[in-house]
This record gives C-alpha cells, sequence and structure tokens, in this order.
C-alpha cells in the first residue's frame, strides 16, 4: 500500500526541512544552556546554584505547552503591559520560529544540564588532580582533561534529549509555524484526507527518530576511539 | 499589578485540573493493565510474539504524541462509514474517548519499554531458583518476576507517571477543557496571557511535586525490607 498525498507531498518535505531546522536550532541553545545549567549546578556560588536549581525543577514540573504559549502569548504582552505603565506605547511580535526555537531549547536545556553535570561528575578525580598538579589553571584544564572526556559520558544522554526534542517540535504548530505537523494539518484539512496526512507525518517522524538512534550509534563508537578498551 | 482575573478564574482553573487528574489516572491505569503483556510479548522469542510488540513500542515512542492525538481524533473521520458499521462511531466521535485511548496507547509503549528493563534486571538466580522448584509460565511470572520487577520499575514508572500528567495539556488542543484548556479559553476571551498561563504553570508544579513527593514515599514503603536496620539499634549493642 502506498500513501496517495494528493499532490501535497512537497509540503510535507518542506515541512520536514523546517522540522529540522528547528530542532537543530533548539538543541544548540539546548546545550548552551545546559552547559551553562551544569555550571551553575556545580558552582561554589550560592546563588548559581540556586538558579540552576530552580531552572531545572521549574521547567521540569510545567507542560511544554504551557511554556510554548507563555513565550508566545505571554512575553510580547508583558513587555507591553510595562511599556504601557511606563507611559510608553509599544507593540512586539514574536515571530513563531524564533519564539519555538527560544522555548523548545529553553526546555530541553533544562534537561540537557542534568545530562551534563553527570557527565562532568563521571571524569574521574585523579585526572582532575593530575591536571592540577601540572599547575594547569581552570581554563586550560576545562579545555585539555575535562571537556575532551565529559563529551563522551554525555553523548548518549544528549542523544536521547534530542530525540525527544525533535518530537516536541510538533508543539509549535500551535503557534502556527509551518513545520512538518502544521503542514499535515493544513494539507488534511485541505483534501479531508486527515488518517492519510497524519500518518504520513507520524512515519517521517519516525524515520527522524531511526535515522537518529543510528546517527547515535556511530557518533559513540566514534567517541570511543583512542579510548583504552574495556574503560567506559 | 491587578490579579482579579486570577481570582475570578481561579475556580474554573481548579475544575480543569479536576479533568487534567482524571485523565491522567485513567491513561495510567489502563495504559498500565496493556503494558505488562507487552512487555512479556517483547521478551518473548517467538517472533510472532516480539515483533508486533517492537513495531508498536518504537512507533508509539518514536513519534510525536500530538500526531497520534490527531491520528486518532481526526484521522478516525476517514473510517468514519466502517466504524459506523462496527458501532464504534459514538466512542470516537466524542474528544474524551479519543484522549484517554491515545495517552492509553502512548503511555503504554513507555511502560512496556520501563518493565522490559526491569524484568531484564530480575537476578537470573532468582528466576533459576524459582525453575527448580518447579514453577513455570504464570506462576513464575506472578510469583517471582512481576514483584521484583515491579519494585525495579517504580522510579522510573514514576517519572513516566509525571511526564503522561504533563502530556496531557495537549488534550486541550482536541477542544477538552482540561487545566490548559481552560486557561486558553480564558485567555482568548480577557486577553492576559502571562498571568493566566503563570498561574496554570504554578498549578501544574504543584500537582507534579505532590505526585513526586507521594511516589517517594510509597518506594520507601515497598523498599523497606531492603533498607538497613535502623543505626540506633547497632549503636545500642556496642554500647552494652
Amino acid at each position: 500500500m502506498t500513501l496517495d498525498l494528493h499532490g501535497y507531498g512537497w509540503m510535507l518535505w518542506r515541512g520536514l526541512g523546517l522540522t529540522i531546522l528547528v530542532g537543530l536550532g533548539a538543541m544548540g541553545l539546548a546545550v548552551t544552556f545546559g552547559l551553562i545549567g551544569a555550571w551553575g549546578k556545580l558552582s561554589r556560588y550560592r546563588v548559581a546554584r540556586w538558579l540552576a536549581d530552580t531552572y531545572t525543577t521549574v521547567i521540569r514540573g510545567v507542560p511544554e505547552l504551557i511554556l510554548i504559549l507563555l513565550v508566545y502569548y505571554g512575553v510580547p504582552t508583558l513587555i507591553q503591559d510595562l511599556a504601557a505603565s511606563a507611559g510608553r506605547d509599544l507593540r512586539v511580535d514574536l515571530n513563531p520560529f524564533v519564539a519555538g526555537i527560544a522555548t523548545i531549547g529553553l526546555i530541553y536545556g533544562a534537561f540537557a544540564t542534568e545530562v551534563f553535570r553527570g557527565a562532568f561528575q563521571a571524569v574521574p578525580r585523579g585526572q582532575i588532580e593530575a591536571a592540577r598538579a601540572f599547575g594547569m589553571g581552570r581554563v586550560l584544564m576545562l579545555r585539555r582533561v575535562v571537556l575532551p572526556q565529559m563529551w563522551r559520558f554525555a553523548l548518549p544522554g544528549l542523544g536521547n534529549v534530542w530525540m525527544v526534542l525533535i518530537k516536541a517540535t510538533a508543539l509549535i504548530s500551535v503557534i502556527q509555524l509551518e513545520e512538518l505537523m502544521r503542514s499535515a494539518d493544513i494539507a488534511a484539512r485541505a483534501t479531508r484526507l486527515p488518517f492519510t496526512f497524519f500518518f504520513a507525518a507520524s512515519l517521517f517522524y519516525l524515520g527522524i527518530t531511526i535515522a537518529s538512534m543510528l546517527i547515535q550509534r556511530r557518533i559513540e563508537s566514534w567517541s570511543y576511539r583512542g579510548a583504552p578498551r574495556g574503560q567506559s | 499589578m491587578d490579579l482579579t482575573i486570577v481570582w475570578e478564574s481561579l475556580p474554573r482553573l481548579l475544575g480543569g485540573a479536576v479533568l487534567t487528574l482524571e485523565i491522567t489516572f485513567l491513561s495510567l491505569l489502563a495504559g498500565f493493565c496493556l503494558a505488562v503483556p507487552v512487555a512479556v510479548a517483547r521478551l518473548s522469542h517467538r517472533r510472532i510474539l516480539w515483533m508486533p510488540a517492537y513495531g508498536y513500542m518504537l512507533y508509539f515512542r518514536g513519534t510525536p504524541l500530538l500526531v497520534q492525538l490527531f491520528l486518532v481524533y481526526y484521522g478516525s473521520g476517514q473510517f468514519q462509514p466502517f466504524l459506523d458499521q462496527a458501532g464504534v462511531w459514538f466512542l470516537f466521535r466524542e474528544a474524551y474517548f479519543c484522549a484517554v485511548l491515545t495517552l492509553t496507547l502512548n503511555t503504554a509503549a513507555y511502560t512496556a519499554e520501563i518493565l522490559r528493563g526491569a524484568i531484564v534486571a530480575v537476578p537470573r538466580g532468582e528466576i533459576e531458583a524459582a525453575r527448580s522448584l518447579g514453577m513455570s509460565g504464570l506462576l513464575l511470572y506472578r510469583r517471582i518476576i512481576f514483584p521484583k520487577a515491579f519494585r525495579l520499575a517504580l522510579p522510573a514508572y514514576t517519572n513516566e507517571a509525571i511526564f503522561l500528567l504533563q502530556a496531557t495539556s495537549l488534550v486541550s488542543i482536541i477542544t477538552l477543557l482540561d487545566l490548559t484548556g481552560v486557561a486558553r479559553i480564558i485567555v482568548a476571551r480577557s486577553f492576559e496571557p502571562y498571568k493566566l498561563y503563570i498561574t496554570v504553570a504554578l498549578i501544574y508544579l504543584a500537582i507534579t511535586y505532590l505526585v513526586a513527593f507521594v511516589a517517594r514515599r510509597a518506594e520507601r514503603r515497598l523498599s523497606a525490607h531492603l533498607r538497613e536496620r535502623p543505626v540506633q539499634s547497632i549503636a545500642g549493642a556496642a554500647g552494652r
């Protein structure tokens, strides 16, 4: 059985492109937030620890949909209200593409924070002590000893974050961004064939998941090149 | 800041929260019942059992919940004549039924994966001991594997329950008036998005951490026999 897409196939492919673009952008942001968050959680400063803990606690306790609605509809009106109370008339409109990447990145940054924290703690203490004994400063030690090994421990966790993240991008369709889900919705309404198009879209997502699983396996075995065998 | 809109809508929001909890609970219950046989089938050596289970788990864990929800709610319309003939169309017309059905299928796939891991983690020695006593099949599962596996699965299952609770917010997209749905309607009328969405976020946060707290208590109770005995009695013995 083949799926007859009634000439709307190109729309799904274009949506897929946008989905992957949003996913990659959000992943980059999530990694950045994750590194900052992990730094905060392991910091000597109580304020940084408190901020990082609040970040992960709040994000993990609130549904993604609420956060997306809050960023897309809430933030512009909040800015407008603040401007109005300062006696200025301001109109703010967020671009759904930017709002989507920012929100998804912010949410999955919290999950990446936990991944990086675990990975940092998995670097053997002896290595850090050895680096100190050689007189390495904090930045040099981070660059030469900690980060190269940390990545290896972080990769499986980051792979999981990516796979959940790419599925979460479907939620951005509620703020009218024409990614894969929204394209399928438009095509389904136009042709009155909802099952056909949502099923086709689900197969696209499944394809991304399976491809990600295969790529993740390759990257992981590549990251262990040069590592002594038997060491995990 | 003027917060009257928040106070005025609080009763309706809490009414929505009740629907959120109801849908979560129903799907969790049905999902667990479905997940147990799926996990056992997934671990079977017979191809006719493990392959469908594997395909089911891959599909529901590999695609977004929103697509699954639309597939059931809107997609079922494409099969209306068939579903009508089967006498179940009146069910698929209801957003409530579609929501619970989809969430059940979704959480069952994730739960089956958790259970699969837990069943594999049951120590081989315990299974071998049971076999040597002549237990097999259902009796082995009922007496030895399940009690141990369920306890091992509990922390991960608690996480799944919390994810499901948050995932129920998607049912607002197919017109249900759960906590998110009520908030979206009030926002559409009053245009006070950040006040209401922050209130709703705080309600979700409270429910989430209440569930997490209760689950942690349950875990402690269920693993009471595995913990070391209180230190106090040892200190008392040493003093004697």
